[in-house]
This record gives structure tokens, sequence and C-alpha cells, in this order.
């Protein structure tokens, strides 16, 4: 995919609001990849914490809104104790998040989820999920 | 009979672990001609050398051999105690049984480590009986170094062989000296104006009462050797009178042709009569002469009506000046890759494509806009400026597979220049690798990226073309998975290599230094000989020797002029006896030896007779040159030439004794 880099984008609206939800400075990061090296589910994105910075570096917002990353990433900070530039990508994916649900568009239907599950399921886990997936 | 002694040093268990040195030590007494051995612990400590001394006096000992570790560590301290018990130096000789025999074998029944000292031994005593007591040569030492190139590496060393109160020659081939660091805009990583430090010290130099400055001038020639050599410097002709000309302008004011500036790379233009820059050291003028309708075609002469102190000399020639100094400094300097060399960068075809040195001069305040960031097609404010760095460099298809080494930091500075002044520019660097090695480098390249914006892409630019009126940049962002991404720019900077000077090879062969496959001057050993070069009195400094930045070449100026400060120390230079001879009764004059000889330290003489007559042709060694290494012995078809303490019959005699 071809993407075409300006000002514009790279310093657009979005990405401020992106840093100022999440406290983050985008360019702080140098690509090191320790973020993406500890997660423990970074196996299953799409694409990993270190590149959802850089899409965002490039202004690229919807590449990452497209992606599974954020409604994945559990918040355990791994990332951000790792991180020798003391960015938290955690912080950031909870901004993409935020962004999301400050709209009202939820990743997940209390209702719609089966009984066993909600069961079966941890309390820690119901309540982080409501938490991260629902407005 | 000879009178031997031998010294087996135990080093501790070093050698004493594998080897029975008392044993060496007592079957080397029956020899003939041993008359004294003994076996010590560490025959180099303090008691052990005083013992040494003492036992060569007892015994009235004309020869001793010490065997114990490898010449290299105290060949020099024993031979430096023989002469201090009143033994010639060269009597002694030092048997190597540590390194070539104790610790590479591990018997501890010593029996293999015993047999093989024994011989190393034995074989150094045959040799040691033919050993002829050597005489160190002293030469005389010429107290006035040549500096060649007067860039910021030259003119540190000038000013620091200056100090130290000798004579130093500065040769320039521009018309100021300056070199490149003066068409610098700021320097990294401090951002001080570039200008504002060098200035003061071109002035320095040419008012220190110990250098004396040749601007416009080249080394034609280099003969002779260290502590002697002749120059033959080629003056050109600046067609002005620099004893009375005052730098006043009036000329270059008035003078009505205009050709591109050099200084400026183009970007802008100077009169036929010029100086390069504004402080110019020293201040005067020179006409280029292919130029100058007066000179060409006796037409004009304008500067000459104007020139008050009537300096302007259109008759001038050539000058042709020689000069004797001890020592040369060789600081020539790089040149950048030509830009032609980036087709794919649209080097050539756009305009607004330009190099990291012209950019300076673009962002200079002295420079052509002023200071002002324009483009130089339409003097437009760029909005976005593409950098493309590594452009030549570690790109083996361009000839070029090392990395210029300061291209990343001056491509930082610039994005922070640029940003200072176009607050709303937004600046993009392609890179391979951030190569910030050096004291708050990597510093600095982040605060470009996190204070000033730059946006830094890892991939390499694939193609530059134009479209309505912008620069289209397509390059890869492999962090992103190699993304193909695409920039709309007003102005494209590649940071070119950083290459040898065009003739930096003639000019080597010229000096006798060697150089590398780059054209890049080669030093004696590149870690712990960075500024001596193969051929002694001849240092290197700064760039002519690979790609540096300004701290680096200052301080490699600094240690060459150390390096000449310590040859310039005392009125005679003493030599190694250790030097060839040519047996004058046997060379037929075959010339090998002059071929083979790496120091270009034997010459074709003539011997004539009474009448003048030359009747024979000879090769003949110049001791001052020959530094020993034995080449032209083995080149030798006649056998003719023997090594002074390595002839063929000490050698011989030691294989012999195996």
């Amino acid at each position: 995919m071809k993407i075409t880099l300006s000002k514009d984008k790279i310093e657009s609206e979005g990405i401020a609001l992106i840093e100022r939800i999440s406290g983050e400075d985008l360019k702080q990061c140098y690509q090191c990849g320790n973020c993406s090296g500890g997660c423990p589910v970074s196996l299953e994105m799409e694409i990993t914490p270190s590149q959802m910075i850089r899409q965002l570096q490039l202004g690229n917002i919807e590449g990452v809104e497209e992606a599974n990353t954020m409604w994945l990433c559990l918040g355990c900070q791994q990332c951000y104790s790792r991180c020798p530039k003391s960015v938290s990508a955690a912080k950031i994916l909870e901004a993409l998040r935020q962004l999301h649900l400050r709209k009202g568009e939820d990743h997940a239907e209390i209702a719609e989820m089966d009984m066993p599950l909600l069961k079966r399921g941890p309390q820690q886990a119901m309540v982080s999920a409501f938490r991260k997936f629902v407005s | 009979m000879p009178r031997i002694g031998v010294f087996v040093c135990q080093c501790g268990n070093n050698i004493e672990s594998t080897v029975d040195t008392q044993k060496v030590a007592d079957e080397l007494k029956e020899m003939p001609g041993v008359a004294y051995t003994c076996s010590y612990k560490f025959m180099c400590s303090s008691p052990g050398q005083e013992m040494f001394k003492n036992a060569i006096k007892d015994n009235d000992l004309d020869g001793v051999i010490v065997s114990a570790c490898s010449p290299h560590m105290h060949e020099k301290t024993f031979r430096k105690a023989s002469e201090a018990a009143g033994l010639n130096p060269y009597k002694c000789e030092v048997a190597n049984i540590r390194e070539q025999c104790s610790w590479v074998h591990h018997d501890e029944t010593k029996k293999v480590g015993t047999v093989k000292s024994l011989d190393l031994t034995r074989m150094m005593l045959e040799r040691l009986k033919r050993n002829k007591p050597l005489k160190a040569t002293s030469i005389p030492v010429t107290k006035k170094a040549l500096v060649i190139g007067g860039g910021i590496s030259g003119i540190q060393a000038a000013l620091d062989i200056a100090d130290g109160g000798v004579e130093v020659v500065l040769v320039e081939r521009e018309p100021s000296i300056g070199g490149n660091m003066a068409r610098l805009s700021e320097t990294f990583p401090t951002m001080d104006c570039s200008q504002c430090i060098l200035t003061p010290k071109m002035v320095e130099a040419d008012l220190h009462e110990n250098i004396k400055i040749l601007t416009y001038a080249e080394v034609e020639k280099v003969d002779g050797y260290i502590g002697n050599f002749t120059i033959t410097i080629n003056k050109k002709a600046k067609y002005v009178d620099e004893s009375t000309c005052t730098g006043c302008g009036e000329c270059w004011e008035k003078c009505p042709f205009k050709a591109d500036s050099e200084f400026e790379l183009g970007l802008n233009k100077r009169k036929v009569i010029y100086t390069p820059f504004p402080q110019s050291v020293p201040n005067i003028p020179v006409i280029d002469a292919p130029k100058c309708p007066k000179i060409q075609k006796d037409k004009c002469g304008l500067c000459a009506k104007v020139c008050g102190p009537g300096s302007i000399d259109f008759t001038q020639k050539d000058e042709i000046v020689t000069e004797h100094v001890g020592a040369i400094i060789v600081a020539t300097g790089f040149e950048l890759m030509p830009n032609e060399h980036f087709g794919e960068y649209g080097y050539g075809k756009i305009k607004d494509v330009v190099s990291g040195l012209q950019f300076e001069r673009l962002a200079s305040s002295s420079g052509p806009t002023g200071g002002k960031i324009e483009r130089p097609s339409d003097g437009k404010t760029p909005e976005s400026i593409v950098f493309i760095q590594c452009a030549g460099s570690r790109d083996e298809a361009k000839g070029v597979s090392y990395c210029s080494k300061i291209c990343c930091m001056y491509t930082a500075k610039h994005t922070m220049l640029y940003k200072h002044k176009v607050h709303e520019g937004k600046s993009y660097v392609f890179y391979m690798d951030i190569r910030a090695g050096g004291k708050r480098y990597e510093e600095f390249v982040r605060k470009a990226i996190e204070d000033d914006g730059a946006m830094y892409l890892r991939g390499r630019v694939s193609r530059v073309y134009e479209k309505n009126g912008k620069i289209m940049v397509q390059g890869v962002d492999t962090l992103s998975n190699g993304q193909q991404v695409e920039i709309e720019a007003d102005m494209v900077v590649l940071a070119t290599a950083l290459i040898s000077r065009k003739g930096a090879d003639s000019f080597a062969q010229k000096l006798g230094i060697g150089y590398d496959k780059d054209k890049f001057y080669s030093e004696y050993h590149p870690k712990l000989k960075p500024v001596e070069t193969v051929t002694a009195g001849i240092y290197l400094s700064g760039t002519c020797v690979g790609p540096m930045d300004i701290p680096e070449s200052v301080s490699m100026g600094s240690a060459a002029a150390s390096k000449a400060l310590g040859l310039f120390s005392s009125d005679k230079m003493a030599r190694e006896p250790i030097t060839a001879d040519v047996n004058k009764t046997t060379c037929n004059a075959c010339w090998d030896c002059v071929t083979a000889c790496p120091y270009t330290a034997i010459a074709k003489t003539e011997v004539k007779d009474r009448e003048g007559n030359i009747v024979q042709m000879l090769a003949e060694v110049n001791v001052g040159l020959c530094q020993g290494c034995g080449v032209c012995v083995a080149a030798c078809r006649s056998k003719s030439i023997d090594l002074a303490g390595y002839t063929d019959e000490q050698v011989y005699a030691a294989i012999n004794a195996f």
C-alpha cells in the first residue's frame, strides 16, 4: 500500500487529539520494537504496538483504525515498562479506543454476550472488558 | 674465541613451567665461545638488569643473549643495559623462548620446551658470533615544517607547530585558507556558526610570526627524507602584487565580468577578479586568468585603473618556490561525490535538487541568499524539503563501500536550520541507519526529531520527478513493513558521499605515502600510529585519511603537530643502524632494488673517473630513508645487498645451527 506523506497528515488534528488524550508524544518513539517484543498478545495483533506507533507517526490513522490492535491490548503496561523512551503504547491504544467510545461506538454489546461466558469468565476480566469495550 | 654470556629468564612461571631454564643454562655453558650462563627469575626486573650489567663487566663478555620473551617486549631494555655496561648494544640479542616456546607447549615434564629453548638459544648463539658492533647513525634535522592544505585541520597543525616555536610553511591551493569548513553555516552539535569559530583561527595563522602562508600554490615535487625534505612549490600567478595590495575591494567591485563562484558551488556568481569569500585570508584577490578579457585579449583592464596602490600586474607569471623543511603534514581534505552521479534523484534535471554542501551555503548568512532558505529555481521558500542520506555512501554500485560518517549529523543539523528559519516547513529524512556516535550526537539527532519535528523515514528513495511545480519523491519506509511512501516536496537535499580529492593518488605517489582503494591516505598503523605514514617525517591530518568531522580533524591536526614537534626537539635525529648496504663491487645496476623499495630509499648513482666519464652505475641506499625492511635484499639477483644486523652470513649461521 502506498501512502502519501504530508505535513497536514503528520501534524493533523486527529494525531494531536490522540497525543492529547494519551499524554504521549509520538515523535519520542524511535522504533526499537521493545514494546512489540514484550507484548503478550502482539502475536494475535494485525499490526504490533510499535508498528501502530509508526503508522501514527506517518499520520496514517485509518491504517491503525482498521487493525484489531487496540481491541486486543490488555493494558498490562508491559510495553511501557520496557520502553527506553518511556512511551506507553498502551496509553496510545487507550486513546484510540476512547475516540470510538466517546462517540458511542461500542466494541461489545453486553446484552448479546452469551450467558455461559458471562458466568464462566473471571469477574475481573468482565469488568475490564466492559470498561474497555463499552462507552 | 668470543666471550658470550647467556641469560635464561624464568619469567616467573611463564617460562619455567614448561622449560628447565637451569638445564638450558648448563648445557649452553659447554658450547664453544660461551663464557658465562645463568638462569634468573625475572631478567627484566631492576635487580635482574643490575645482575646482567655486573655479569657483563665481571666476566668481560663481548656478546650477550637473553633467552626470554619476544624481542618486541624487552630487546630495547637489554640493549640499553648492555650499552650501560660498556657493550655495543647490537652485540646483545634476545632469543624468544616464551611466545615461541613456553607459551605454546604444555608438556609439564619440560622435555619438549627445554629442547626447543636450547635450539632457539643455540641458533641465536651462532648468529651472535657473527654480529658486528653497529653504530646508530644520526641525521641533521631542518627545523621547519610544511603543511599541505589550509583547511581547519591544516590550520590547527600549523598553529600548534608555530606555537611550539618552529617555522611553518602553509600551502593552500585556493586563493584563501579556510577549506570546506568556511562553507558551512552552523556546526553540529553545538550549532555555533562555522565562520565565527573558524575565522579567528585563520587570522591567527595569518598574523603568526612563525607561519608563512602561500595561497593559490601547489606542491609540485617532494625530494629528500625525514628531517631534510626539499619542496618545490608552484605559486600560481595571482596578477596582484601581494606586497602592496590593501584588499580594499575596489577592483572586484568595478570588474564588469562574472563567472560561477567555486566557493558558492555554482549557486552564485563572482567577479573575474575576486576573493572567494568576504573573510578570505589573505584578503588579496586573484584574477581568474582564463576568463579575464585583459589577459586573454588585452581588452578592459578596469581593475588596474581603479587600483589605488597599482597592485594589478597582468604580466605576472607562475613562480617556482623552493622550501627546505624537516617534516611534512598532509592535510589535503576531501571533496563531495559529483551530484551528476545521482540520476535517480533527479540531479541535473531538477534544479531544486542540491547537495548538502550547497544547502549549507543556502543556510549561511554570508551565502547567496543571505541565510534565507530559498529554492534555487525560483527563489520560493520551500514548504517541505526531503533530505536523502547515504547518497552515494555505502553504495558499492557507485564505488563507495564506506560510510561518509558526517552526513547523519549534518542532515539532522539541516532539518533544524530549516525549521528555525522556516517555522512552517516540514522536513523528511530518508536514512538507512542513523550513525550518531559522538559526544552529544545522539541527543542532537533526537532533538531534530522530537523538538523540531523532522520526519525520519528508514528506507531509500527510488524515484524523484517533477509534477506541477513540485518535486515528487517516492521511497519506502521499512519501519512500517516496507510501505511505499510518496512526498510532495519543494526541494531535495542529497547527503552526497565524501570522497578523496581528485588526484589524491598521484599526489600520494609524489610524497611516497600509501593510499587505500578509495584513495584515502593510509596511516602507518590504523590504531597505534594514526598520524604517521610509511614514510618517516610525513604525517597525516584530517579528511585526506577518511571521512571525519571537525573535532576529529582538529585533534588530528594537533596530533600531527605534536609528532612534528617531537622530531624538531633535537638538532639531530638518531636512526637505527639496521639499514641496507650495497656491495659496490658486485652490483650490476639492474635496478630491481630501486623498483622493490617501498620507501624510495635507493637511488641510482654514477661512478665517474677523473675525466668525469661515467664508468659505472650503482645502487646506493639513503640511510635517512631506509627503514631496514629487507625487501631489496630479497630482490637483488646478484646478492649484492646485505642488511646490517641481519646479514646473510648471520641468518645462515643461525639456520645451520638448528
